[in-house]
């Protein structure tokens, strides 16, 4: 099959697929087209809000292909989110002082919740021979509950708990933002330097290099003297990383406050993202970018002709599952559950 | 009812399993395939049982072409194998084991089993789990099973291997019922001892084709010969005046999944290159991972330059013989293979260097390829050249297996000359090789093992290939048979 | 008493039938990480069907179908295409779920049929045992029948076995020659088709009606109890009615404390994970070994061949 169909025919079948469900909702898929622009890039706002849902996706994805690239299925990555926001949360409820020592305590406090919950999916695996993919499942679950429990519990709101969250951060601990936009450069800032950061690593250095041998061949790399094990969980401690930070984007600013569903489902959705990209770490960036325009698009067409907005992820998922089906690039180096013997 | 066999031919990508095989074997015999490992053997096997297919060739049964790749034909045909590995299912019972994908009464099963078990000597446990039983148990069980089943055919892939001595001498009596009943069975092994004391007649195979066909007994020099043949000329190889002792292996003993050799006493010396010969699985193998720091010893020591080789791994390169399974990574390139062991140890990489750096490396070891080309796409002896390149050229001692299986004459030649110029700068080489000639021309001595042990030393310059033929056959030197 | 477990036990019925389903699934070597979406699809299908020809049965056959098709191009794509089993089956659950969202939004709220309760005669009344279990509905009554069957089918039977050798041993399977990608292909579906049942036991049964996020993370709970269950239907029921008594405590708990009774309901994660670290320990099966007895308070090992693709050459 030709290049130019593999690549082109995950867009029509998304689009075809979108264009009949907004015929079924007697929506004419022009307008539509217009509103998911509009509702995406439309005013300065949107690109703001755009953007600042970008930096979590981005987050997780660069942390995903670090993964990827080990041979791991990080599923855990959502956990490692939501652990990142309660780092942060903690940290932000607790230390007084300016913004200018909070937000970057919560940032770091962020990154190292991440590692530690990335961690133990990471120690299950290596140690406790427990398949990443239903250990990171359970933990991410496990994150779930207790931020609901914090939020629930220890954190509750004054007056009466609610699941709709802890109180809000008092203001030094957000991300400091654009006058009169929520967009925060700083978060851009973070969500660049992790995508150049992972794409240099892996491309560029030698300790990026033995983690592509580790996850291409284990046995080669042994011999080769790589230590396999201390790989296999730096990628799980730096997809923590990167992903507690999204957890403290999120935290910090975008909900300013934690939130059951904190981690916004930017995991799972990096997930799709890498399982398009593969490895090439430069089209992380304008895939995630498409991913979240469509979401913003979804949420338009919701406002302004009373569509569900769950038809941006509906297209989202056929353009991927046929790409899959088309072997996708990620499908390919997408890892086994069990390898050959 | 005889098994034929007509111009089987069998490719793994560019590897060659099975060139132009013809075989024809009678009812009543035992026919003995003998080769060593990676000469096709396997491959053949698992096409006559139909449990791969071939590219080319067919399988007749009685007269009666099987189609094939279909393992539910071949079996209703009359033809079961015995695979090295036996291919039951760990956790499920005995009685479960034998069910599966056949079609006969469970209520009489047990008893028919035990019938048939007892027909040959062996016992019948219907309800113990594989799992808990030894290989060599599963073998025997595996054995009922094919036979209540029903087989004409018996193929048995290196059966002795992994299984006790009273397991290998119930087998054998069993065979020789068996054979006296009027099967087929067909003996796969790489051991000359078992094929001399059991078969009839014998086929070898070599690099895929057949090598020879002969009745038996025979003379074992004549079977060494067919099975590690002779290559044209060997390239003369370079003699370096050797230097001190760097490699000193005392006493060391090994083991590893229940195969156990040594103890091992040698000294091998700077720029010396060690052949090791014998029969597979004679405890090379287990030698050269140690020397490596891969493997710890059971007891003994081994030092390379008087360090645990452990702590010296930056100065001694292992080069194992699987390839693609422990040598290569699919999916990075000729310049992120070579980048991967250089000495180089910057944190980052300049790949606009190392490409150029690549570049000078393809073409001083003539790798055909480009610094892009995925390791993987390219051909066996490119391969092993890259192999070779990847071991740093500082390194100081290098271990190979096999260096130049699979490789044409052309390359193989090329890698004694990129050996010969690694050991004139100073490097020491211990390598096996199932080529006695290439063992004679290329080592300063040879370590021939035999069932885990080194039972000679020789000077390649006084040795003959019939001297090597004899040790490795487990035969005193001297003595004609 | 009695009420609170009839309760549970017709809470635990659907979950009955995933993990049932799954368990089949994975008996043959795939899995199938659709579940989560392919029970919120079919729960949507199965409403959407019945209340627009108010059949219930038709929602059940509809639910079963389009669970169906989602395994089977999760079976398709991992058995025949090769295409990594998770990849596929993760991206289906996410765009299942949005999918069902989307094609449900006209149903949300509305009244519905549901399955009309049933008592057995005679049966009902055993004390004690009939109210708890014959005072149900057909498709509680249909998952007791299902446990017994999946468990006769695979223990006693000619193709169960076969199937748990095709999980275990792929290539020892086919050379006794076992079709395993026939087999693992219906595997899937026929694990799919159980899961679509769960669906709308859901919308037309526990839950009555539809909305969104109606069965969130039941597929994934079921996943975890298929694994507490160590792959044996009998275990995996027994594991989805424990996760219904654990909803009913938290349901008690409410009032009182109100975070734990939210965290409780995800316990069975933690557990699928105390059940993956024990399996591997190489003394627990020592002990089994040993002691029979023991087997079943233990979960059993993996099929070995759980998640690896299978090619003859």
């Amino acid at each position: 099959m030709s290049r130019v169909v593999r690549l082109a025919l995950p867009v029509v079948a998304a689009l075809a697929v979108g264009a009949v469900l907004l015929a079924l909702s007697g929506v004419s898929p022009s307008e539509a087209v217009g509103l998911v622009w509009e509702g995406a890039f439309g005013s300065a706002a949107k690109v703001s809000d755009t953007l600042m849902s970008w930096v979590p996706l981005v987050l997780a994805a660069s942390g995903l292909v670090v993964t990827f690239t080990a041979g791991l299925w990080n599923i855990g990555v959502e956990g490692q989110i939501v652990a990142g926001a309660i780092a942060a949360t903690w940290v932000a409820r607790s230390l007084p002082g300016p913004g200018w020592v909070v937000v970057p305590a919560a940032l770091l406090a962020a990154l190292a919740g991440g590692v530690a919950w990335a961690l133990l999916a990471g120690l299950l695996r290596t140690r406790g021979g427990v398949n990443e993919i239903f250990g990171g499942l359970g933990l991410d679950f496990v994150a779930a509950g207790l931020a609901v429990y914090l939020i629930l519990g220890p954190w509750q709101r004054q007056g009466v708990a609610s699941t709709s969250g802890t109180d809000v951060f008092r203001v030094q601990a957000w991300l400091p933002t654009l006058p009169n936009l929520r967009l925060s450069p700083l978060a851009i800032g973070i969500a660049l330097a992790g995508l150049i950061g992972v794409g240099l690593l892996l491309r560029g250095t030698r300790p990026g290099l033995r983690l592509r041998a580790v996850g291409g061949n284990p046995a080669s790399a042994l011999v080769l003297g790589i230590p396999t094990e201390r790989y296999l969980l730096g990628a799980f401690a730096l997809c923590g990383a990167l992903a507690g930070l999204a957890g403290a984007v999120q935290a910090t600013g975008f909900h300013h406050k934690l939130v059951p569903a904190v981690s916004g489902g930017y995991g799972f959705l990096g997930i799709l993202v890498v399982l398009l990209a593969g490895f090439r770490t430069v089209w992380i960036g304008p895939l995630a970018l498409v991913f979240v325009a469509v979401a913003a698009g979804g949420t338009q067409l919701q406002l302004r002709l009373n569509v569900d907005s769950s038809l941006s992820g509906v297209v989202l998922g056929v353009g991927v599952l046929v790409a899959l089906l088309l072997g996708a690039r990620g499908a390919k180096e997408a890892p086994p559950l069990v390898e050959e013997p | 009812m005889n098994l034929e066999l007509r111009h089987i031919e069998k490719r793994f990508g560019p590897t060659v399993a099975n060139r132009d095989i013809s075989l024809l074997v009678e009812s009543g015999s035992i026919h003995a395939v003998l080769g060593e490992n990676g000469a096709g053997k396997s491959t053949l096997m698992k096409i006559i049982s139909g449990f791969i297919a071939p590219d080319a060739g067919e399988v007749l049964m009685g007269g009666d072409r099987l189609p094939p790749g279909s393992p539910h034909h071949s079996a209703a045909a009359g033809i079961g194998m015995l695979h090295q590995d036996p291919l039951v299912f760990l956790p499920m019972t005995m009685l479960d084991n034998a069910m599966l994908g056949s079609d006969r009464n469970t209520r009489t099963a047990a008893e028919e089993l035990a019938d048939v078990a007892d027909r040959l000597g062996f016992h019948f446990r219907p309800d113990v789990p594989a799992g808990r039983l030894s290989v060599g148990a599963r073998q025997q069980h595996e054995m009922i099973r094919l036979l209540w089943l029903g087989v004409r055919v018996l193929i048995l892939d290196e059966p002795t291997t992994g299984i006790t001595e009273a397991q290998r001498e119930q087998l054998f009596a069993a065979l020789r019922t068996l054979a006296g009943e009027g099967l087929i069975v067909l003996f796969v092994s790489h051991k000359l001892e078992e094929v001399a004391e059991l078969c009839d007649r014998v086929t070898v195979l070599r690099h895929g084709l057949v090598a020879g066909e002969t009745e038996l007994p025979t003379p074992p020099l004549r079977l060494v010969e067919m099975m590690f043949g002779r290559s044209v000329e060997p390239v003369a190889r370079k003699r370096i005046p050797p230097g001190e002792v760097v490699l000193d292996i005392d006493r060391l003993e090994m083991a590893e999944a229940g195969v156990g050799a040594g103890p091992i006493s040698i000294g091998v010396r700077r720029g010396e290159a060690l052949g090791l010969a014998g029969l597979e699985g004679s405890g090379q193998r287990l030698l050269l991972r140690a020397c490596a720091g891969r493997l710890r010893p059971a007891s003994g020591r081994v030092l390379f330059e008087g360090a645990d080789p452990v702590t010296r791994s930056d100065k001694i390169h292992y080069v194992p013989a699987g390839r693609l399974e422990e040598g290569l990574i699919p999916g990075l390139t000729v310049t992120e293979h070579l980048e991967l062991t250089a000495p180089d140890d910057s944190f980052t990489i300049d790949w606009g260097e190392a490409e150029e750096r690549a570049g000078s490396v393809i073409a001083a070891y003539q790798i055909s390829g480009t610094p892009e080309t995925l390791a993987d796409v390219l051909s066996g002896g490119n391969q092993q050249r890259l192999m070779l390149a990847m071991a740093p050229d500082n390194a100081r001692l290098l271990l190979l297996e096999q260096p130049t299986r699979g490789l044409d004459l052309e390359s193989a030649r090329w890698v004694w000359s990129e050996l010969d110029r690694r050991r004139s700068a100073g490097a020491t080489v211990v390598f096996t090789s199932s080529d006695l000639d290439e063992l004679v021309a290329q080592s300063d001595r040879i370590a021939v093992f035999f069932a885990g042990e080194v039972v000679g030393v020789v000077e390649s310059s006084t040795a003959t290939t019939s001297e090597l033929g004899h040790l490795i056959g487990g035969l005193a030197p001297g003595v004609s048979s | 008493m009695e009420a609170a477990f009839a309760s549970i036990i017709a809470a635990a019925t659907p979950l009955v039938f995933a993990a049932v389903g799954e368990t089949i699934t994975e008996r043959s070597g795939v899995v199938n990480l659709g579940v989560e979406g392919s029970l919120m699809l079919s729960a949507m299908t199965g409403f959407a069907v019945a209340v627009t020809t108010g059949s219930t049965l038709l929602g059940f056959v509809a639910a079963a179908l389009v669970s169906m098709a989602a395994a089977g191009v999760v079976a398709f794509a991992g058995v025949r295409l090769g295409v990594s089993q998770i990849a596929v089956g993760f991206v289906l659950t996410i765009l299942a779920i949005d999918l069902s969202d989307y094609l449900g939004a006209p149903f949300v709220g509305l009244a519905g049929p549901g399955v009309p309760s049933l008592s057995i005669p005679v049966l009902s009344e055993i004390p004690v045992l009939g109210p708890v279990l014959f005072s149900q509905n057909i498709v509680v009554y249909a998952s007791y029948l299902l446990i017994v069957g999946a468990v006769l089918f695979l223990y006693s039977t000619r193709s169960g076995l076969a199937l748990r050798g095709v999980g275990e041993r792929p290539e020892a399977a086919f050379a006794r020659g076992v079709h395993v990608t026939r087999s693992r292909i219906l595997a899937t579906i026929a694990g799919g088709a159980l899961v679509g049942v769960a669906g709308a036991a859901f919308s037309l049964d526990v839950k009555l009606g539809w909305r969104e996020g109606l069965t969130a993370n039941f597929g994934w709970i079921a996943l975890a109890i298929v694994i507490f269950g160590g792959w044996n239907p009998m275990r995996a029921a027994f594991g989805a009615y424990l996760f219904g008594v654990l909803q009913v405590v938290a349901l008690r708990l409410q009032p009182v404390l109100p975070g734990l009774s939210q965290v409780l309901p995800l316990l069975p994660f933690p557990l699928m994970i105390l059940t993956l670290v024990l399996i591997n320990r190489p003394w627990l099966r020592r002990l089994t070994e040993r002691n029979p007895a023991l087997r079943f308070l233990v979960a059993g090992p993996a099929p070995s061949a759980l998640g690896r693709p299978f090619h003859p050459d």
